[in-house]
């Protein structure tokens, strides 16, 4: 049947398979995303009309111009562009490691970001009476990426040993998390009730305040690691068969594995720094892709496209269910993903 | 090979196999000695001999027999429960990355405890224990059934695996936003997550202890199921094997062990994590071995990390689940880095 449901595309030397029920459900994700977005312009704190939300998007004087181009339409692109950077990392390191339960917090990314920031926050608070606004605007985000970058470093070269085998990593990766976790567990024991409060919001994930900043680095990410990882795909597919296979066949394995693991960890460690380790998106999304485009591993895009939309979702909710208390992303994500996730495996059993 | 020729091959492995498991026992004693006399008031082994055979009511016999005999006590429990647990979990899910708490158990526990303190006003470690308990098993119970709807013959582990990752995911997701709104429950919360077995004191050893011998004996009678099932389903099912029992009693013994340490101690489930990993190099896949030398390793290693974190911060303490992660994930990444790692 293989024959009907796929096309090959070829570029000059290059040839991808193309699957048509992975492009459905991309595009019919990428349909839902863009519904998504226009509802984040229109609800709020005050409610919008369409042609409210298109005079303030397009015209300068329109009253509503704040608030849809500074508050509500970066927030909502910087939901989307996490949400999808941190489920095609996610897809890549399922792949990876041939792993369902692996995320990016197996590469150490998100638990050394939330160590370093925690950190920070707790520091912080014990000197003066709250977050200053240096370390809130600029000084979260940097922490948070030197501290995913510097986990995913420690994870990486632990886990090298004349090569890279998957199964080590994946061991490694364990230890490390666990070190970082439970350093998190600990700072947060000694830190003030109200640092606690403040550093929980951020390691839960949230989109509150998310601005321009915010949505320019992600986007440059995704711009350049994109394409890096849609060239990577023929031998993320060949890694699936096992190290002695994909030698075989002619791929130079540590180098396509590596390029590709340093596209998960920058994937993640970005993200990470814009909203804080969002939970279960990395996870969920690559493996609602796979079960909707039944292939065989994660779907790249069709992962990328899930995350979007499953972060972007989750912050609608996040931010109007309970208002005028906001809730963290992170948490609302996870209500919403696992029980999708759980109903896909229920169905696919059947 | 001729019958002769095995037999005596077959008798050196018990005998290795024995002898390692006498090690282990040995080790175990010896940190159960150091956390009976080591503490914030070191007490020498003659006065701690005394206090546990003629107790005179001695300041010494009031430490070690109200504060450093059930915490020792606590501590095997926890680290035999959670290193079987974590063992007999990566085999049902042949999983490396499986821990106890894949069942949900940790994330239940947490979230029936904050909500008891938040809705029912619970303020005593005691009830919070029960509530953890009864959510521990709630939670895995729930895992187990979605993991297991549809399928023949019981749960593929993959389906439990990630029937329990979302499960615990939506449960913590619930327990993020309860702290959030609640300080009280934050503060609590964030002490039991950190993991601890300081200040439970015997009522709770009472408490949890049934459930985890209970574990216990339902995790040996587990262990050659799961051996026909390591080689896959199909083998299993041609042995003889019900695999649906099988994995029902498997998964029975771990909600039992790992809900019971959980709920007493807090978020320790990393020791089911690593010590698997630890004790296969010496156990080979058999888990008739796999499981007790899992459990001696954890309980020594368990208490090896409490009494680490009793003396190494004077005058405050540093919580086990703390120390454990500081020395024993590296000592695990050092392990795991020295020798090819024996796959499941």
């Amino acid at each position: 049947m293989t024959t009907l449901t796929t096309r090959s595309l070829r570029v000059g030397r290059m040839s991808w398979q193309i699957r048509l029920r992975s492009v459905t459900v991309a595009l019919t994700g990428l349909v839902l995303l863009a519904l998504l977005m226009v509802l984040s312009m229109r609800i709020g704190d005050i409610d919008m009309s369409l042609a409210e939300v298109v005079a303030g998007t397009f015209d300068v004087n329109s009253p509503a111009h704040f608030v849809i181009m500074e508050l509500r339409l970066p927030r909502a692109l910087t939901g989307a562009l996490v949400g999808a950077a941190l489920a095609l990392s996610g897809a890549i390191i399922q792949s990876i490691a041939r792993n369902p339960l692996a995320s990016p917090e197996i590469l150490g990314v998100t638990t050394g970001a939330s160590v370093a920031v925690v950190a920070g926050v707790v520091a912080s608070g014990s000197v003066n009476s709250g977050v200053s606004g240096l370390l809130a605007t600029l000084g979260i985000p940097a922490l948070a990426l030197l501290g995913g970058l510097l986990g995913a470093a420690v994870v990486y070269g632990l886990a090298w040993r004349r090569g890279l085998d998957g199964y080590r990593l994946v061991l490694v990766g364990i230890g490390v998390a666990a070190v970082f976790t439970n350093v998190k567990f600990w700072l947060l024991t000694i830190g003030d009730v109200n640092d606690t409060g403040r550093a929980m919001v951020w390691i839960s994930g949230s989109l509150n305040g998310r601005g321009w900043e915010h949505v320019t680095p992600t986007a440059l990410a995704l711009a350049v690691l994109v394409p890096v990882t849609l060239l990577g795909t023929r031998s993320l597919d060949a890694l699936r068969f096992g190290d002695d296979t994909v030698t075989a066949l002619g791929v130079r394995m540590n180098l396509a594995r590596a390029l590709m693991i340093l596209a998960a960890v920058l994937l993640a460690a970005v993200a990470t720094a814009s909203a804080g380790p969002i939970a279960f998106v990395a996870l969920a999304a690559p493996q609602i892709a796979l079960r909707l485009a039944r292939s065989g591993q994660p779907p790249l895009l069709c992962s990328a496209v899930i995350g979007a939309v499953l972060t972007t979702g989750a912050d609608l909710i996040a931010r109007t269910a309970f208002s005028p208390i906001e809730l963290p992303v992170g948490i609302v994500t996870a209500v919403l993903g696992a029980p999708y996730l759980i109903h896909l495996i229920w169905r696919s059993r059947k | 090979m001729s019958a002769t020729a095995v037999a005596p091959r077959l008798h050196g492995i018990r005998h290795r196999r024995l002898t390692v498991l006498v090690v282990l026992l040995g080790a175990l004693a010896v940190t159960v000695v150091l956390s009976i006399t080591i503490g914030s008031k070191s007490v020498p082994v003659s006065d701690a001999w005394h206090a546990l055979t003629a107790p005179t009511g001695t300041e010494n016999d009031l430490v070690i027999r109200s504060l450093r005999v059930p915490r020792t006590v606590l501590g095997v429990l926890a680290g035999l429960a959670l290193g079987v647990s974590g063992a007999l979990m990566q085999g049902h899910t042949r999983n490396p990355l499986a821990d106890p708490g894949l069942l949900g158990v940790t994330q239940g526990a947490a979230f029936a405890m904050v909500a008891s303190i938040i809705l029912l006003g619970v303020d005593s470690l005691l009830v919070y224990i029960w509530f953890g308990l009864a959510g521990a098993l709630v939670a895995s119970v729930a895992v187990f059934a979605l993991g297991m709807v549809g399928g023949r013959g019981g749960p593929t582990p993959v389906t439990l695996a990630l029937a329990g990752t979302a499960v615990s995911a939506f449960l913590a997701a619930l327990t993020s936003a309860v702290v959030l709104l609640d300080e009280q429950a934050m503060d609590v919360f964030r002490f039991w997550q950190a993991g601890s077995i300081s200040a439970r004191g015997a009522d709770v050893v009472w408490q949890v202890l049934p459930f985890i011998l209970a574990g216990l004996v339902l995790a040996m009678i587990n262990a050659p199921g799961l051996n026909a099932l390591s080689l896959g389903e199909d083998v299993a099912r041609s042995l003889g094997q019900n695999i649906a029992l099988t994995r029902t009693i498997g998964v029975a013994a771990v909600t039992l062990l790992s809900g019971a340490a959980v709920a007493a101690c807090g978020s320790l489930a990393f020791v089911g994590l690593i010590v698997p990993h630890l004790a296969r190099p010496l156990s080979g896949t058999d888990h008739r071995w796999l499981l007790p030398y899992s459990g001696l390793i954890g309980a020594a290693l368990l208490l090896f990390a409490d009494v680490i974190g009793r003396v190494v911060a004077p005058p405050g303490e540093l919580e086990v689940g703390v120390v454990l992660a500081l020395i024993g994930a590296p000592f695990f990444v050092f392990l795991v880095r020295r020798r090819k790692p024996v796959r499941l």
